[in-house]
């Protein structure tokens, strides 16, 4: 009979202890896993919805740079405009390799919200990736016509030929197209072409971004030193967004982490006083254990057994628990943060659960010290003659 | 998952043992230091127990006896005196050394089983094996269970078992620690009468069959008598 066969029979005697004590170091490694898949899930999908955005730099009028940039991200009202005729002056850098203006505007009817973003056929070589789920692109630059995202074509259950409504605008535009899903806002947006929009809302030679990409990299410092002397605009960098929004969500993530080590430290004490009382419960079979011949290092080995399998088992419940409901975790923390990426928040990935099991395991280490220590010492006389 | 338990007492396993007597005692002492004074539990004791005898230790309560059976078995380290058990001073043996001792070479039996309710009664006579850093051997735990006659109780726990059966399956256990010297401290202090004669029948038929040598402490004059001998301790000396 080998350690580990003889602690699992110690553990399936006391079922609802036991029970119990997995239960609470499955929580603490649900939590855990939970934090981490969110760290990792929220920045793959934050630089997914950036760089889905397709270009480097945003053009905006001026205001909170990073406003703006969000505000671009996944619309919304307050959105600064400036004239038209920026663009005009910018598109004839030489370092620029693409250039989209746009212009954002959103609805509100009845509670539900729409993004309407005007493009022009730059849009789309911004974004090579967008694939059409039916129809096509528009037949004019001021057509009265609408590509849906994905979603936007779910949610407003319409589809090519259908006509579209823009609430506060009094105004119909036929669908000739709906876009495949990306992953990103694009998915929720309804793209009608920019002299449209311009008309639509009333904001004639009016933008509310520019998207440029550059033919090299390298020479984004100097082209954002440039535009500065621009009037009435500003150069968002799309990686100062990103770190920007990434030192936001940080602050979220201390006080989760907080919430997370005080579950563990729970869970280690919950573990520790478990195996603390099953030693003492077991005084005498330690003692006739230690008078069949069992070394200290064999009780301490039996104890750390006992423990190891109990955080192993709560470290396997706790990841399962991370899985399954991490939906139900992604929709309350959607529901929280000002700005969450279209994609897979929480990501639960294989290393992360094997990390997570490994640290429950060193923890149980750690709780198992003492109770095995405390077990390894017991003289064999006085444990068996203990309660007498 | 499996791991084997080796560590460095293992290295002091290969001991030699003479042909001597199973037990020489000679001025055994053992006392315990109170805060109110000390208590001599053995006090002087001169034994001397060959191998293949079966032995009883009578006497009241607190006279000692069980302190002298866990002096025997290397469980209490000795104050004072000299004490060879299977041929090896253990007068002044380090716990290391004890354990070694103990495993594989004694074997105990206790008053109330201590049985590990976790495991089934075979695989309670196959612990002792892993102690001793031998493989898993179910054949031979079962063949100690035969000749205690609880084969046909192997997979059962201890909760399932009767009190005399409990005791046969820790005698059984104690086979399995060894053949050369089981000693037994009360074992049949929680039976009745008929379960009493019975474990120490067993007891003599092991003695008499397998050559073991038997140490038991009772107070039972009748069992007591059933002995090739007995020794009389009273206030932790060996009155006759």
């Amino acid at each position: 009979m080998n350690v580990f066969r003889l602690a699992l029979r110690i553990l399936w005697r006391r079922k609802i202890r036991s029970a119990l004590t997995i239960g609470g170091v499955g929580i603490a490694v649900a939590v855990l896993v939970s934090l981490l898949a969110f760290d990792a899930g929220y920045q793959e999908a934050l630089r997914t919805d950036i760089d889905r955005m397709g270009y480097q730099v945003l053009v905006t009028a001026k205001g909170c740079p990073y406003e703006a940039a969000t505000l671009m991200l996944k619309g919304g009202g307050g959105l600064r405009y400036m004239e038209e005729e920026v663009y005009d002056r910018i598109v004839v850098d030489p370092r620029i390799r693409q250039i989209a203006p746009q212009l954002v505007a959103t609805t509100f009817d009845d509670g539900s919200v729409m993004m309407f973003v005007g493009i022009t056929d730059a849009y789309a070589d911004l974004k090579p990736w967008l694939e059409y789920r039916s129809g096509g692109w528009f037949t004019g630059g001021r057509a009265d016509e609408a590509i849906l995202g994905y979603e936007a074509a779910e949610l407003e259950q319409r589809s090519v030929g259908d006509r579209i409504f823009v609430p506060g605008a009094d105004r119909l535009l036929t669908v000739v197209g709906v876009f495949e899903r990306t992953g990103t806002q694009d998915d929720g947006a309804v793209f009608i072409p920019l002299h449209t929009a311009q008309e639509v809302f009333n904001l004639q030679d009016r933008i509310s971004g520019i998207g440029i990409r550059l033919n090299d990299i390298t020479e984004l410092t100097q082209f954002e030193e440039d535009l500065y002397d621009e009037p009435g605009i500003q150069v968002v960098s799309m990686a100062q967004v990103k770190g920007t929004i990434l030192n936001l969500i940080a602050s979220a993530r201390v006080l989760a982490s907080s919430i997370a080590a005080i579950a563990i430290v729970v869970a280690v004490i919950g573990v520790m006083n478990t195996i603390l009382v099953s030693v003492f419960e077991r005084t005498k079979q330690i003692g006739v254990m230690k008078a069949m011949g069992a070394s200290k290092l064999d009780v301490f080995k039996i104890v750390w057994a006992e423990t190891t399998l109990v955080c192993l088992f709560g470290g396997i419940a706790g990841a399962v628990l991370a899985v399954v409901g991490g939906g139900f975790a992604e929709q309350i923390v959607r529901s929280i943060l000002p700005y969450a990426p279209s994609g897979k928040l929480i990501a639960v990935s294989i290393p992360l659960i094997l990390v997570a099991l490994a640290g429950a395991v060193a923890t149980g280490f750690v709780a198992c010290l003492y109770p095995a220590a405390r077990a390894a010492s017991m003289k064999p006389v006085e444990a068996i003659r203990s309660g007498e | 998952m499996s791991i084997s338990i080796v560590d460095s007492e293992t290295t002091n396993a290969a001991h030699r043992y003479d042909d001597g007597p199973a037990i020489a005692a000679r001025g055994l002492r053992k006392t315990f230091a109170l805060p109110a004074e000390d208590v001599h539990a053995v006090d002087g004791v001169d034994l001397d127990i060959e191998r293949g005898e079966f032995v009883t230790i009578m006497g009241p309560s607190g006279s000692g006896k069980t302190t002298l059976l866990d002096l025997l078995g290397g469980l209490e380290t000795v104050t004072d005196g000299e004490l060879i058990v299977l041929g090896r001073d253990i007068s002044s043996a380090r716990e290391s050394e004890l354990v070694t001792l103990r495993r594989g070479r004694i074997g105990f039996v206790f008053q109330d089983f201590l049985l590990l309710p976790e495991l089934t009664a075979i695989e309670n006579v196959a612990l002792p094996a892993t102690f001793a850093r031998r493989p898993p051997d179910m054949a031979t735990a079962m063949a100690h269970l035969v000749r205690v006659g609880l084969e046909h109780r192997a997979s059962h726990l201890p909760k399932e078992l009767s009190g005399g059966e409990r005791q046969r399956v820790a005698i059984a256990r104690a086979l399995a620690m060894s053949t050369d010297l089981l000693l037994a401290d009360e074992p049949t202090g929680n039976l009745d009468s008929r379960n009493s004669s019975d474990v120490f029948a067993l007891l003599r038929e092991l003695n008499e069959r397998d050559g073991l040598t038997v140490v038991a402490t009772t107070h039972d004059e009748k069992l007591g008598a059933t002995a090739d001998r007995s020794i009389h301790l009273c206030d932790g000396r060996v009155v006759m």
